[in-house]
């Protein structure tokens, strides 16, 4: 298991290789990408229980993942690759034709790592449902995490999914929330204000934690207390304080990094500022 | 079959579902049933009475329920959602779309109280689109049986194919005079009654229509050939070619729209293969509204003298 140390590395490089693929094709999700790179990183080089290779679609006896703001597959495509799912080399073809790397995650190429595809916003929640509750007929004691964007939380299928998840004591099951206060038109609060994502998810009859989504500690501590609340007859939900496009500071405090690719100067005063610790690919 | 056709009961489709899904508890551990807070009207009673940890109540909550279906396929269930076929397909196109559809997952979306035969609850229920909704979607596989013992036979293949499907049945008590010991064979046309002057493909509540118009064209010395096409997508295309080749002309027969439904796959068929004459026994661009099963399928020209008109439009035409 990585420490915190290790961890910090590891997110340095996937903040590299989101840059790189999101530049290479001039298109691509980097800020999003950016601010969940360390739960990421952490959730699948520390807390996972999971088996890269050989890649089994039902995932008995593993912890499963599902991404459900699927724009965010560049930090999911690099985490992926680096944990040995499929070969870093493959994150050249990022968003390319004829590439396993599609815009948004799918499992229609058959990309190792992916149970399901993401993009259309709302309905990840609900499959990770599914998922768990087959845990549970199966007798299988693994847990079931997602990610969501706050801005998704717009959608109202992720309501209908957290009264479920609550009322028929899902608790095999964390959800963290990206709540990093932006979406593509704005801030949240601009947009359509969420209210407080605290007392929504209490209301619901969620158990609710709080990170700091870009400090490594906070994220590994707070998934390893996440783990010790399930099992106790509630679903449990991570509110994470984030921000988009951490780790390059020119990308940081701006929705405008949301759907948008560094040019070629960009690209360079980015990369200046993350290490490249495991080797670019 | 031979004219005059007789059935051995009157029984709803949707019982058909609800006692293939029962049967498929005890036969198939892996089995489960989804529904959305309608589980008498799917019949869904007995299987949630004998595999009370093998049924999922969701609520009125069917983009959830949809959801939760594929994940559920994660682990290795066969996952059965029941719910209207309005809220089982309009209301959840973009939850069929990705996370069945595209993602691929061996959900089974079993729809009840299609088409106008709802009846009294109106147009805001019957739906009319569903056959062209699920048909578009790539892979997915549209099954319309006609009877109970069809629907039955349905259900219990379906278990058995591996990827989507879209089963849709109905509300209405109508004749059931399917063999009970017919297999179901996905994608496999039936052919009820040879004829030589037109081909009648008809699917759902209309096959048994088709085959009283069938028996009332025989009376006018016209020898019609009628085909229960239960599976319109994957098309048994041989069976559509096959029997044109032979009579010259065509109807389909339909509980849905005119635009998007059976119609037109056979259309397609027959444009691109073998271009002949072909009648469309169907809703026209409308919505229904509220009235009794018979009287609606008169009002919007689904009924037995439609089918009768509709061959002798297309023999008129060859």
């Amino acid at each position: 298991m990585a420490s915190i140390h290790q961890l910090q590395r590891i997110a340095t490089q996937v903040r590299r290789d989101i840059l790189r693929q999101v530049h290479a094709v001039n298109s691509g999700h980097p800020g999003g990408s950016l601010g969940c790179t360390d739960f990421l990183t952490a959730l699948y080089f520390h807390t996972l229980k999971h088996t890269p290779v050989p890649f089994e679609m039902d995932g008995n006896g593993q912890d499963l993942f599902f991404l459900s703001n699927g724009h965010i597959s560049p930090v999911f495509y690099s985490v992926l690759s680096r944990s040995g799912y499929f070969p870093v080399d493959e994150l050249k073809t990022f968003r390319k034709l004829n590439s396993r790397l599609q815009g948004h995650p799918t499992t229609h190429e058959k990309l190792p790592g992916v149970r399901m595809a993401s993009g259309s916003l709302g309905q990840g929640l609900s499959v990770a449902i599914g998922a768990a509750l087959s845990k549970k007929l199966n007798n299988d004691n693994t847990l079931v995490y997602t990610l969501h964007g706050d801005g998704e939380l717009q959608e109202g299928q992720i309501w209908e999914a957290a009264m479920y998840a609550a009322a028929k004591k899902v608790d095999n099951l964390i959800a963290t929330v990206d709540a990093n206060g932006q979406q593509i038109d704005g801030s949240t609060d601009h947009v359509l204000n969420l209210g407080s994502l605290e007392a929504k998810w209490q209301a619901f009859g969620w158990d609710v934690l709080h990170m700091d989504g870009n400090n490594m500690e906070s994220v590994v501590s707070t998934l390893e207390t996440a783990k010790s609340h399930t099992g106790k007859g509630k679903p449990v939900v991570i509110l994470m304080k984030t921000e988009m496009g951490s780790g390059v500071d020119f990308m940081m405090g701006s929705h405008k990094w949301h759907g948008v690719a560094p040019n070629d100067e960009q690209l360079a005063k980015g990369l200046a500022q993350l290490e490249e610790t495991l080797g670019d690919y | 079959m031979t004219a005059p056709f007789t059935y051995t009961d009157q029984q709803d489709t949707r019982s058909g579902f609800g006692a293939g899904l029962l049967e498929l508890g005890r036969k198939n551990p892996e089995v489960v049933a989804l529904c959305a807070d309608l589980t008498g009207s799917l019949k869904m009673d007995a299987f949630e009475k004998e595999f009370p940890e093998r049924f999922f109540q969701v609520g009125i909550a069917e983009a959830n329920m949809i959801g939760i279906a594929a994940g559920m396929t994660i682990g290795g269930r066969i996952p059965f959602t029941g719910t209207f076929a309005n809220f089982s397909t309009g209301r959840v196109y973009d939850q069929i779309r990705q996370s069945v559809a595209y993602s691929g997952k061996n959900v089974k979306i079993c729809a009840s109280h299609a088409g106008l035969t709802l009846g009294e609850d109106g147009a805001t229920h019957q739906i009319l689109e569903d056959i062209g909704l699920m048909k578009m979607l790539p892979h997915m596989v549209v099954i319309n049986p006609c009877d109970f013992n069809q629907t039955k036979a349905a259900t219990l293949a379906i278990a058995e194919y591996e990827g989507p499907v879209y089963l849709r049945f109905g509300r209405p008590k109508v004749p059931n005079f399917t063999p009970a010991d017919q297999k179901f064979e996905i994608g496999k046309a039936v052919l009820l009654k040879e004829g030589k002057d037109v081909s009648i493909f008809a699917t759902g509540h209309l096959v048994w229509k088709a085959l009283k118009a069938a028996e009332a064209l025989m009376e006018k010395g016209i020898d019609a050939e009628v085909i229960n096409i239960h599976t319109i997508k994957p098309l048994d295309e041989a069976a559509v070619l096959a029997s044109v080749s032979k009579t010259g002309c065509a109807v389909s027969a339909e509980e849905h729209q005119r635009h998007g439904g059976l119609g037109d796959s056979i259309a397609q068929v027959l444009s691109m293969k073998l271009p002949k004459p072909l009648e469309y026994v169907a809703v026209n661009d409308s919505f229904g509204e509220s009235g009794t099963p018979e009287e609606l399928m008169v009002k919007y020209g689904l009924d037995t003298s439609d089918i009768v008109k509709a061959a002798e439009a297309s023999i008129a035409r060859k």
